[in-house]
């Protein structure tokens, strides 16, 4: 039970302490969970990163389950993902309970009208950085135009897209051992 | 209760199928709105520049805000719920198996095929957002294919030169490019005040 609670505590303040992506988690997770608690080894927290990026979800969410699962089992694994989303959870219910209040005043207003063009340059600077790790060949190139095109003027769930692209990657993949 | 259901159900979905981290789960979200009618893209986006800004990874974030506009801290909680279970599952199953499947050709094929289609998701959301930002167009679909733009005939002159600007100060000027997204969030609230963006 205290380790739980442990992993619990550790992760909540991994929580608090991610500020934007799931990326700016990994210096934090390497002091704490590395060096302090010495739960992990760097090693295994690389390679849990590496498939935590690349499994479905949130990374975040993907590495604390398994420093959680490593640690004490299966309720280790949840124990620690439950922690790391503690603090949103309650950080983000305060924040929106006040904005929904504030959200006819003129100035609130024009702040996120501003901020949303913020936003769009934030998107498309992560689709710029999300290129150079994704389209490698031809193949992926074209995979990423069409998925592109698709999602803007085709109306159907992204859903999908992911599933056709994965067999599609299968189907590639095959066909270029064969040619070998 | 129905609500919570399918809240929890979307959610889900959304865990399991965005691959990449927070920003890839916006296309899903994106969808959610548009199938649900539960929050405006505007909305969306309002909640996106929060989650980058406050403490917590945003795809967290991002599902509890959404959950709470929809149906308050019980919706919070059962929107964040739902979008890490998918994750806990599979990667409890991943970490018993863990060799076996960083060595595993089919899954190594199949992420050569998904990395690629995610980032194309998110660049559809990225042009979604700038035609309804920037451009002030309504994208008509009806059925499922897209109708048309409808545009308002107003293109936001003082959203794109900002655009501009914040373009050249995340990307090339060495001081600023490195800055956390906060910063540079905070700066367009000043801007978008300052200048009346909503034109109140």
């Amino acid at each position: 039970m205290k380790e739980l609670w442990e992993l619990f505590i550790t992760f909540a303040k991994m929580g608090v302490l991610t500020f934007g992506g799931g990326m700016a988690m990994l210096p934090i997770l390497q002091r704490e969970v590395v060096e302090t608690k010495r739960w992990a080894t760097e090693d295994e927290i690389v390679d849990y990163f590496a498939i935590g990026q690349c499994t479905p979800g949130i990374i975040a969410v993907n590495t604390a389950t398994f420093v959680g699962q490593k640690r004490k089992g299966i309720s280790g694994g949840i124990v620690a993902t439950l922690g790391v989303v503690f603090p949103s959870l309650i950080i983000i219910s305060i924040l929106a309970g006040l904005i929904n209040n504030f959200s006819d005043v003129a100035w609130v207003q024009n702040a996120f009208a501003g901020i949303q063009v913020c936003v769009c340059v934030l998107i498309f600077n992560a689709v710029l950085k999300l290129l150079k790790k994704s389209v490698v060949d031809k193949w992926t190139a074209a995979i990423f135009v069409l998925v592109l095109l698709g999602g803007v003027f085709l109306n159907i769930s992204p859903v999908w897209f992911i599933l056709v692209a994965a067999v599609l990657g299968i189907l590639l993949k095959n066909l270029e051992v064969k040619r070998k | 209760m129905t609500i919570y259901l399918r809240l929890f159900w979307e959610f889900f979905k959304t865990g399991l199928f965005a691959i990449g981290g927070g920003m890839a789960t916006l296309p899903f979200l994106h969808d959610i709105g548009e199938t649900t009618g539960w929050y405006t893209q505007a909305q969306l986006m309002n909640m996106l520049a929060v989650s980058e800004s406050t403490p917590g990874p945003i795809g967290i974030n991002m599902a509890t805000y959404v959950g709470f506009t929809v149906a308050g801290v019980p919706g919070a909680v059962i929107a964040t719920v739902g979008e890490v279970t998918p994750s806990i599952v599979i990667i409890l199953i991943i970490a018993a198996l863990l060799k076996s499947f960083r060595e595993n050709r089919y899954v190594d094929a199949g992420f050569y095929g998904l990395r690629p289609a995610s980032t194309g998701l998110i660049g559809a959301s990225c042009v979604t957002v700038i035609l309804e930002v920037l451009l002030c167009t309504q994208v008509v679909t009806t059925g499922s294919l897209l109708n048309g733009l409808s545009w308002a005939g107003a293109v936001s002159v003082q959203g794109l030169i900002l655009a501009a600007v914040l373009l050249v100060l995340t990307n090339w000027v060495k001081p600023t490019k490195g800055l956390h997204p906060i910063f540079f969030i905070l700066f367009s609230a000043v801007v978008g005040v300052v200048f009346h963006f909503a034109g109140v």
